[in-house]
């Protein structure tokens, strides 16, 4: 049904879709929403057959949640930020058991300094942990790869994280189409698990694993997600046929025929880029967008042919790796290993800095001239950092740098982005 | 696109309103995206809200850097925040006060603008008066819908029955609708003058 709501409303209904039977989380911003309709959702018996379990941390809900999987429960959780470092070591336990749960996390940065909004160093952080990460452009998209999220998972029994941009899209209400329980049902069979944890007969799960096998178990992992790159287009195929639109797929071009220039990015600034492209393209330049809804498995060869025609490559990214700049780019220069093209990475949008078309345009600009530096920040005040190294040359002590920054910026109640 | 900026303080219902008047829009065919900013959410701070109302999908997600209209909530941030940064030649204002323009101090500034389209309507006071609580939003959307005309107060109503049940619902929707008559009858005198 076509309804104007919150996408962590739209999540929770369409996780609830999926008739999951052991829900567990720890309230984290920005993703406290999403829990809370669940959680409403069980109270209220419209979601039958489901227990939420309220735990004391996040790294007692992605246990709960292995315990609850090994059991042969479909189970769902959701996190956040510094909520996904603490459970990092059940996370990597998840995949490497091969636990087909499924996790959103509403994406945000990660201290210090202490920020609760949007960027994907949280995401990027756990990215070779063995889970599959899907990014959603819209919140029609974050509920739609919810559903193709759970079949993926049980299909190859290991587990997907969907990444909703936080605030921007866990906190925006927009249009979108909810999907009735028989789409669902038609799309996503029982959960049929592939090992599970049964009195009547018994297996253990979590044995140590040495040398003579460890390096082919964690092969099964690589494999596993290269059977992903496969099924991943079909699901999306599949699921277009029962619901009737577009949604999933590992990438997508956007305007990139005879485009000389294409900009890659992940989440929801893809529409903002893509207005930013159409604004360039009505000025006659030939840029295109190339957006990634599939950033583990990485579509290595779709990467390839989607880029190899162009120029330059502009890899727009939410996250930095601190000492060399990009993540994502990193894995788009794997993907063009002997074409020659120009690349360019831009971090922007950190703890939330808005991203806007403006700012789109002048490093667009620069990049189409080629006088764009190899690795640039969005946006990025170079003067309030001049500031702060020169406060550090001229004292020993010159003390804390965020609140440094904060006194040299003054009142930031007064700006509006 | 049609881009709405709401400026108001924490606990005033600032990201409730956006949300609300989303809906109203979606409720007459339209397309509509609404956000809150994303700065600080304490009781009492500035808070900042968006919508934008367009026929087509909405893929922008910048915040409203040039709105085509304000509705300011707490006539004390006036003096605090850029809240008029942007605002088109043509946009509209209404803010929330039973005095003018004039009272606020915003005489000279208000004639760079078309003077129809500068409005103000005593939300807080209806509020209390229908709601018992010194929420404004709703009663700001129904005088949005008359000064707009971008929305319906019938929308507008359903939008509030969407967030709330019950007596809120209902005193929301009396301050929305004596809102909306206040402001019609200010832009008939704005008209002739």
């Amino acid at each position: 049904m076509l309804k104007q709501t919150e996408g962590s409303h739209a999540v929770a209904e369409a996780v609830a879709l999926c008739r999951p039977e052991v829900i567990c989380a720890y309230p984290i911003s920005p993703q406290t929403h999403i829990v809370e309709g669940l959680g409403e959702l069980v109270k209220s018996g419209q979601l039958q057959n489901c227990e939420f379990i309220n735990v004391e941390s996040e790294f007692a809900a992605m246990s709960v949640a292995i315990g609850a999987s090994a059991g042969g429960a479909r189970a769902y959780t959701s996190t956040a930020s510094q909520g996904l470092l603490f459970m990092a070591e059940a996370v990597y336990n998840a995949s490497g058991l091969g636990l087909p749960i499924v996790m959103t996390l509403a994406n945000r940065a990660i201290g210090a300094p202490i920020n609760i909004w949007n960027d994907h160093t949280d995401a990027m952080s756990v990215r070779d942990s063995g889970w599959i990460q899907l990014f959603a452009e819209t919140n029609q998209e974050a509920a739609d790869l919810h559903i193709q999220a759970f079949r993926l998972a049980e299909e190859l029994s290991i587990p997907v994280m969907v990444c909703m941009d936080g605030f921007i899209l866990t906190h925006a209400y927009e249009r979108l189409d909810i999907p009735t329980q028989e789409q669902v049902d038609a799309y996503l069979p029982p959960y049929e698990p592939r090992q599970v944890l049964d009195p009547r007969e018994p297996v253990s799960i979590g044995a140590m694993v040495g040398p003579e096998a460890f390096m082919e178990v964690r092969y099964l992992a690589h494999a596993k997600q290269l059977q992903a790159l496969e099924r991943i287009p079909q699901l999306a195929a599949e699921f277009r046929t029962i619901f009737g639109r577009d949604s999933g797929g590992l990438l997508h071009t956007y305007r990139c025929e005879d485009a000389e220039t294409i900009v890659v990015a992940l989440g929801s600034v893809l529409g903002t880029v893509k207005d930013t492209v159409d604004e360039m393209r009505d000025q006659g330049v030939k840029i295109g967008v190339l957006g990634l809804t599939s950033f583990r498995p990485f579509p290595l060869a779709g990467v390839r042919e989607a880029l190899q025609n162009a120029q330059r490559v502009v890899v727009l990214e939410k996250a930095l790796a601190v000492g060399i700049g990009g993540i994502v780019s990193t894995n788009v220069r794997m993907a063009l290993s002997g074409i020659h093209l120009h690349g360019y990475t831009v971090v922007g949008g950190l703890g939330g800095r808005a991203i806007t078309r403006k700012a789109l345009h002048h490093h667009l600009g620069l990049a189409i001239e080629d006088k764009l530096e190899p690795v640039s920040f969005l946006d990025l005040n170079h003067e309030v950092v001049e500031r702060e190294l020169a406060r550090e040359r001229e004292k020993r002590r010159s003390g804390p740098m965020a609140e440094n920054i904060l006194r040299d910026i003054g009142v930031v109640a007064a700006k509006i982005s | 696109m049609f881009q709405v900026r709401i400026h108001g303080r924490g606990g005033q219902g600032v990201v409730t309103g956006a949300e609300m008047l989303s809906i109203a829009a979606f409720l007459q065919g339209r397309h509509a995206q609404a956000f809150p900013s994303f700065g600080s959410e304490r009781t009492g701070a500035p808070v900042v809200a968006f919508c934008r109302i367009a026929d087509r999908e909405i893929r922008l997600r910048e915040p409203v850097l040039e709105p085509d209209a304000l509705i300011i909530q707490d006539p004390t941030l006036l003096h605090q925040v850029d809240v008029f940064g942007g605002l088109v030649k043509e946009g509209y204002i209404l803010i929330n006060t039973a005095g003018s323009f004039a009272d606020l101090g915003l005489g000279d500034f208000a004639k760079g603008f078309r003077h129809e389209r500068l409005c103000t309507v005593p939300a807080t006071e209806l509020a209390l008066k229908h709601v018992g609580r010194p929420v404004p939003n709703a009663a700001l959307l129904g005088g949005f819908a008359a000064l707009s005309g971008i929305i319906s107060l019938d929308s507008v109503a359903h939008a509030i029955r969407d967030k709330f049940s019950g007596k809120i619902a209902d005193g929301n929707i009396g301050a929305a609708s004596e809102a909306y008559d206040y402001v019609q009858k200010e832009m008939e005198e704005l008209s002739h003058a």
